[in-house]
């Protein structure tokens, strides 16, 4: 589903991702880990296609398409999906009219028929459920006043109504209480099947208690210094990243 | 961001078309001739004749303003016209007489006078170059002793109404515009609701430019007597011209004890082009008074079009427990200007006013609000609240506030708030990430933002304000 091949990317003439190569298949979910700046979220931003990020070497190809060549949200509309690790505020906008917007962009994009505001509602009332919220939140504001959980929560309901093909969670674990982490990752789980891949972009191990990756990759200075197992995972919990970082930085070096 | 969006910009002015009908017109210049000439077309008494002349010689004295924070070559009062009428406009029995060029016309901007006679919910006035083409619905209205008419018609058949409330607002001396305003108005409309009636549909203007050179200068006078209540709104259009075409008119609003009146305007003239050539000064002075006790004034209005626009909707809240209220929304992109704002003069005890203004700047456009809160000696208890938000598209444009309060009672309240914020890329690439494109997302952000002022308008303006808001700014973000 997505081939990404050395890959270079970065702001202004800061270089951040120094050759990302990975290839994801439809029905797996890889966790990508590594300490703070080792540009986690930039790869979750560049493959959304953030126009603040500039790509200097490398190719990306989504379900044969060249992803990097597509508009933000042409690769929305081809079932690209970012959970936000802060999500913006739209003051004034509801959550419904929002997402039913985009979940009609979406449609049309694909030739399917718009949906009406009633259809729409039957349609989200499920997915409510999903993340544990109720229909307060879709006449509120798009993540205006929310608490940093609502936000979160409030990314995998968008998700769900989306239903993408590839999501990418960039640090969706991060601020969210063992309760709200418990509801998110069911979410996410529930959503899972053999057509759609997840990327799910994290510093700590425990939201992989919940999500079970197929392969955790560990990205430090720009690269990809290990990739294994979800037993990975652990071995970072216990060891820390120093390890890898060094080894990361004398690849470079 | 993308540079396809940027091709958007040029995107025509719709409504930009000329009619071609036979005009009346007097020839260029201003003079007591000119002003006796205008007067007595139009058939008017006495009384009416003195006023405009008294106005005149008042206006010579006076020199045009210059305080606002707009920028414009000198006007040329002396090349101006200032009648220009179509030429079959008598006065009619009813629609049916009207130029079919004219009510085509109409049909062409979406308000169709035919239609408009058959379907219930609005009843129109329709002015052109400053002359009354038809007012639908009255029959239904009479029977409400509502009047709704052209403000001619209203001189001759409601003289004693005409001679009691005009300028009682806004003075003949009130300022430079309104001085010739009040010289040589040539229409506009006149409506009264009788005591203690609720006018059960809501009443309409609509103001299309169409002659070259032509001042356009209307006058509209609404009054609604004790405890009643009515809705007013009014929408207006040009054609493209590459002259600068003047607007000057002059609203007055009265509501006597109990009364409501609620008055909305989407303005949308002609801008002039994205060089900044052409377009409509529309300088327009706007007052209404809450002259009885809990009585209400409302002015709401959403300003896309002119190249110029100056303008304060105010309101004299004279009645104890009086309300005032303005909700603003404007808009400027290209090269456009706006000075706009209100002033609420707080005069009786426990009065209470309400501003939201949102002024959204893209492309070179400068907006400034321009807002004055007034509380005098006796005005026990009064209440203000004021927000002003600006946001901004873009980094050629500007924003500017100039927010005066004059308190001489110390029981008064009053609270400003004021905000001044960026429309985000962050915000733009979140809507683009769900799919909806930077058009949309950006007419959706603004929306979000004059949301307050947005439920304040009548249902069918709130839809084609928001769309205009969408059409205004199409091109804005690249």
């Amino acid at each position: 589903m997505l081939e990404i091949n050395d890959l270079h990317a970065g702001i202004g003439d800061r270089e951040i991702l120094r050759g990302i190569t990975l290839r994801v298949k439809a029905g797996e979910i890889h966790a990508v880990m590594g300490p703070n700046g080792s540009g986690k979220s930039t790869l979750a931003q560049v493959l959304a296609g953030n126009p603040s990020y500039e790509v200097t070497r490398g190719t990306v190809s989504y379900n044969g398409q060249n992803l990097l060549e597509m508009a933000p949200e042409v690769r929305a509309q081809n079932g690209v999906f970012l959970a936000f690790q802060y999500p913006v505020e739209i003051p004034g906008v509801s959550n419904a009219y929002f997402l039913r917007s985009a979940y009609n962009e979406i449609r049309k994009a694909n030739g399917q028929e718009e949906v009406d505001p009633l259809e729409f509602l039957d349609l989200v009332e499920e997915k409510l459920k999903l993340v544990d919220m109720d229909e307060s939140l879709l006449s509120r504001s798009v993540n205006h006043g929310f608490s940093g959980g609502e936000k979160k929560r409030n990314e995998i309901f968008q998700m769900a109504v989306l239903s993408p093909r590839l999501a990418i969670l960039d640090e969706t674990d991060s601020g969210l209480d063992i309760d709200a982490l418990r509801i998110v990752a069911e979410g996410v789980n529930k959503l899972r099947s053999p057509e759609n891949a997840t990327i799910v972009v994290t510093h700590y191990q425990r939201l992989l208690n919940y999500i079970v990756p197929d392969y955790v990759h560990v990205l430090a200075n720009g690269r990809i210094v290990k990739s294994g197992g979800k037993e990975l995972a652990l071995e970072l919990e216990e060891k820390g990243y120093d390890w890898l970082q060094e080894a990361g930085a004398g690849a470079v070096a | 961001m993308s540079s396809g969006i940027e091709a958007l910009v040029n995107r025509e002015y719709a409504y930009g078309f000329v009619t071609d009908v036979e005009t009346d017109t007097v020839p260029p210049g201003l003079n007591e001739d000119i002003i006796r000439t205008i007067s007595a077309k139009k058939n008017e008494p006495e009384f009416m004749l003195e006023w405009r002349l008294k106005a005149y010689r008042r206006w010579l004295t006076m020199k045009e303003p210059h305080w606002g924070n707009v920028r414009y070559p000198a006007i040329d009062y002396n090349s101006l016209v200032y009648y220009s009428a179509p030429k079959s406009v008598k006065p009619l029995q009813s629609l049916d007489e009207v130029d079919p060029e004219l009510l085509r016309t109409y049909e062409k901007l979406g308000i169709s006078l035919n239609e408009q006679k058959m379907l219930s919910g609005v009843a129109v006035d329709a002015i052109f170059d400053s002359v009354s083409v038809g007012t639908t619905m009255r029959t239904e209205l009479s029977k409400h002793g509502i009047i709704f008419c052209s403000f001619g018609e209203a001189v001759q058949n409601h003289p004693e109404l005409v001679e009691k409330y005009l300028g009682t607002v806004v003075p003949h001396s009130d300022n430079f515009f309104a001085a010739l305003n009040a010289a040589v108005f040539s229409d506009g409309s006149f409506a009264y609701v009788p005591k203690g009636v609720k006018c059960p549909m809501e009443l309409s203007t609509y103001f299309r430019i169409n002659s070259k050179n032509t001042g356009q200068f209307e006058r509209t006078l609404i009054i609604a007597d004790e405890g009643a209540s009515v809705s007013y709104l009014e929408g207006c259009t040009a054609p493209k011209r590459d002259e600068n075409q003047l607007h000057a008119a002059v609203v007055e609003l009265i509501a006597l004890d109990n009364a409501t009146v609620k008055y909305s305007t989407v303005q949308n003239w002609y801008a002039g082009d994205a060089q900044g050539k052409g377009g409509i000064y529309n300088f327009v002075t706007k007052r209404g008074k809450a002259a009885g006790v809990n009585s209400k004034i409302s002015w709401t209005q959403v300003e896309t079009g002119s190249a110029i626009t100056w303008k304060y909707p105010s309101v004299i809240l004279q009645g104890d427990n009086s309300v005032g209220e303005f909700y603003s929304v404007a808009v400027v992109n290209r090269k456009q200007q706006a000075d706009t704002g209100t002033k609420m003069i707080h005069i009786g005890k426990n009065t209470k006013s309400t501003i939201v203004s949102k002024g959204i700047s893209a492309g070179e456009g400068n907006n400034s609000y321009r807002g004055l809160v007034r509380v005098l000696p006796k005005a026990e208890n009064a209440r203000n609240y004021t927000q002003c938000d600006s946001m901004l598209i873009g980094n050629k444009c500007g924003a500017h506030t100039f927010p005066y309060i004059e308190v001489q009672n110390n029981t008064a309240t009053l609270e400003h708030e004021a905000s001044t914020s960026k429309i985000g890329e962050d915000q733009i690439f979140y809507c683009k990430q769900r799919g909806v494109s930077a058009e949309h997302a950006v007419s959706m952000i603004v929306s979000g933002f004059c949301r307050e002022v947005f439920k304040e308008l009548p249902m069918e303006f709130a839809v084609e304000a928001q769309q205009l808001l969408g059409i205004t700014l199409e091109g804005s973000v690249g």
